[in-house]
């Protein structure tokens, strides 16, 4: 008995001093480093014009990937749970993806297919249309990979309704698209909400895949987490470390939205 | 308004779900599709709501051909086993459903709901969600919400099969009296024969894609047209090889099974003129009914059925001899060859 009391104290304690090492302390220090030097200086550092222009970037790269993205799910998730088609389960894992390859090769693969000697890259930059160190590139990076998110929370969901709702629906005389507006979208919509924060989430902290797309120029194509580390290198560390405090902070306020969300979702009467 | 089923087939891969299919249901009857799973009584439902297509023949409801009409036009109330309600919304909303979807005014919505909560017997549960509710009356918001768009016919998919013995009992009962009250031409599907007897006004048993027979519940009953029909409408003890009673007048020559109901069987503690010794080797009890085993070989038993009062009179035991006399019989003999598909064993319950 109290050896196995000891035993679950050294236990959590490990947990403990490992999570401290690698997240608490890490966690707090960024925003030590922010407001260690005043609150001024903090504030300052918000003010220059290249961290408000990554701002300004991140912030128009998620509102465009997000819709895209919720689009996307909505159509993929509908279009495997409803319809029977060859190659169903392939699409299924090829959503996957994205999760498993690593950001930097994502990236590389766009700019190696939208660059000036990509497949599409010639012939979009002929038009004036330039993908790669642009905006487009970006959006496309963060698209890519957030890709499950939506997609992955609602398959389940529509899968454990069923269609009998959707089929009761219809003998009541509903459309394709009253069915899908008035029972599909309420029964997932905790879901839906859920994957998008996901979405949001990963789509502002992403790094990789768009430090590759963007050519990271400090002032024009650099998004908050690239803005992070050009700062960083060019020893602007309060800079960097406000960026990051603001990055945090977004980071969990997701956390905490997730969990609210999380719970609503297991309630289905609301 | 009538519904019409003319020569109803359909396949699903190699399974012939439906097999020629003929059914008229007259305006304002309330007709029962009995039979077991994989018997295709589903599948007509379906067929008849246009959630199926069949491969061939035609659904005339009303006089009008609606075999390829799209469902939404077909004006049907359909009910389902597990409800299939709207569980993001409310018994109002859900009952208002089909009224939103053609575009009632909100006023003529609220009326109509008003009357079907009402009807329903659902007062005061109006704003609650559907697993706020129990089984039974989850099926009568199912109910409501059919009914609400005034259809032509009402179709219900084992409405009371989800729900436990008692609500089930009470629920169709209450559906029968609704029905007298309406006068909805519907159909019900059920595996239940009681519930089949209890409810229609007229049952089509089926069997294999196949209809085996129609008829009111006293016709099926008292007239099975087949030996499925004979063993799947009412208990039923099947004597493929009757020699121990071959001596007994009502078994003639014929080599097809013979069918006698437990209730159809006289019992006795001495012998009557035709009757048959066995041996009693259990009495299962079920409340006033009381189930007998009887042996008239090794390896040969017989269910027989009397009431708890002739128990006590002829104060029967485990193990003592007791004479049976079948009171009614029946055999098949155009089924003779093709009944061993039906039966295997004995069928003692």
């Amino acid at each position: 008995m109290q050896t196995n009391k000891s035993k679950k104290f050294i236990l959590i304690g490990l947990v403990l001093v490992y999570l401290s090492l690698v997240l608490f302390i890490p966690a707090i220090y960024v925003f030590y480093g922010a407001f260690n030097q005043g609150i001024n200086t903090f504030l300052e550092a918000l003010g220059r014009r290249e961290f408000q222009q990554a701002l300004r970037l991140t912030l128009i790269t998620v509102a465009i990937a997000d819709p895209l993205n919720i689009i996307f799910g909505l159509c993929a998730a509908w279009a495997i749970t409803h319809k029977k088609f060859r190659g169903r389960t392939f699409l299924l894992s090829v959503i996957d993806l994205p999760f498993s390859i690593s950001p930097v090769v994502a990236g590389l693969m766009l700019v190696l297919l939208y660059g000036r000697n990509g497949w599409f890259g010639g012939w979009l930059e002929a038009i004036g249309f330039r993908v790669i160190f642009a905006l487009p590139g970006i959006v496309l990076a963060t698209s890519l990979v957030t890709l499950p998110f939506v997609v992955r929370e609602v398959i389940p969901l529509m899968e454990e309704i069923g269609q009998e709702q959707e089929v009761a629906a219809r003998t009541l005389g509903a459309s394709e698209w009253q069915i899908f507006r008035r029972v599909t979208l309420p029964s997932i919509r905790w879901g839906l909400i859920y994957g998008v924060v996901l979405t949001n989430a990963r789509s502002l902290g992403e790094f990789g895949a768009v430090a590759v797309v963007s050519g990271s120029i400090l002032g024009r194509t650099a998004t908050l987490p690239v803005f992070v580390e050009l700062a960083f290198k060019n020893y602007l560390a309060t800079a960097a470390f406000a960026a990051a405090a603001i990055l945090a902070l977004i980071g969990i306020a997701s956390l905490v939205a997730k969990e609210i969300l999380a719970k609503l979702a297991r309630q289905p009467t609301i | 308004m009538s519904i019409v089923v003319e020569r109803v087939s359909k396949k699903f891969g190699n399974f012939q779900a439906l097999e020629d299919i003929n059914i008229n249901v007259e305006s304002g009857k309330l007709v029962a599709l009995l039979g077991p799973s994989g018997s295709g009584k589903s599948t007509l439902l379906r067929t008849i709501a246009g959630l199926e297509i069949p491969d061939t023949g035609s659904i005339v409801i009303n006089g009008q051909d609606t075999t390829y009409l799209d469902i939404r036009k077909r004006n049907i109330g359909f009910v389902f086993q597990h409800y299939a309600l709207f569980k993001h919304l409310t018994v109002r909303q859900n009952i208002a459903f089909g009224l939103e979807i053609r575009k009632t005014p909100r006023q003529a919505i609220k009326r109509k709901v008003d009357e079907l909560i009402e009807l329903v017997q659902l007062r005061g549960l109006g704003d609650r969600y559907p697993n706020q509710l129990s089984g039974g009356q989850r099926q009568r918001v199912g109910l409501a919400r059919a009914l609400a768009v005034d259809p032509q016919v009402l179709l219900l998919d084992e409405p009371f099969g989800a729900l436990d013995a008692k609500v089930r009992k009470e629920l169709r009962d209450w559906v029968r009296r609704l029905h007298d009250e309406v006068h909805l031409t519907s159909i019900f599907v059920t595996h239940d024969q009681e519930e089949a007897m209890a409810v229609a006004d007229e049952i089509v048993v089926m069997n294999h894609g196949r209809i085996e027979q129609i008829g009111s519940p006293d016709e099926v009953y008292e007239n099975p047209a087949t030996p499925f029909v004979m063993s799947f409408v009412g208990e039923v003890n099947v004597l493929r090889n009757a020699r121990s009673l071959l001596s007994n007048a009502y078994l003639s020559s014929s080599s097809s099974p013979v069918y006698i109901r437990p209730h159809d069987i006289d019992i006795d503690t001495f012998p009557h003129p035709g009757s048959v010794s066995t041996m009693l080797v259990r009495i299962i009890p079920i409340g006033w009914e009381i189930q007998l085993e009887l042996q008239i070989e090794e390896n040969f038993t017989i269910a027989a059925q009397i009431n708890r009062e002739q128990l006590n009179q002829l104060d029967l035991q485990v193990g003592q001899q007791v004479y049976l006399k079948p009171r009614n019989v029946k055999s098949f003999p155009e089924f003779a060859h093709s009944s061993q598909q039906h039966f295997t064993s004995v069928n003692v319950k």
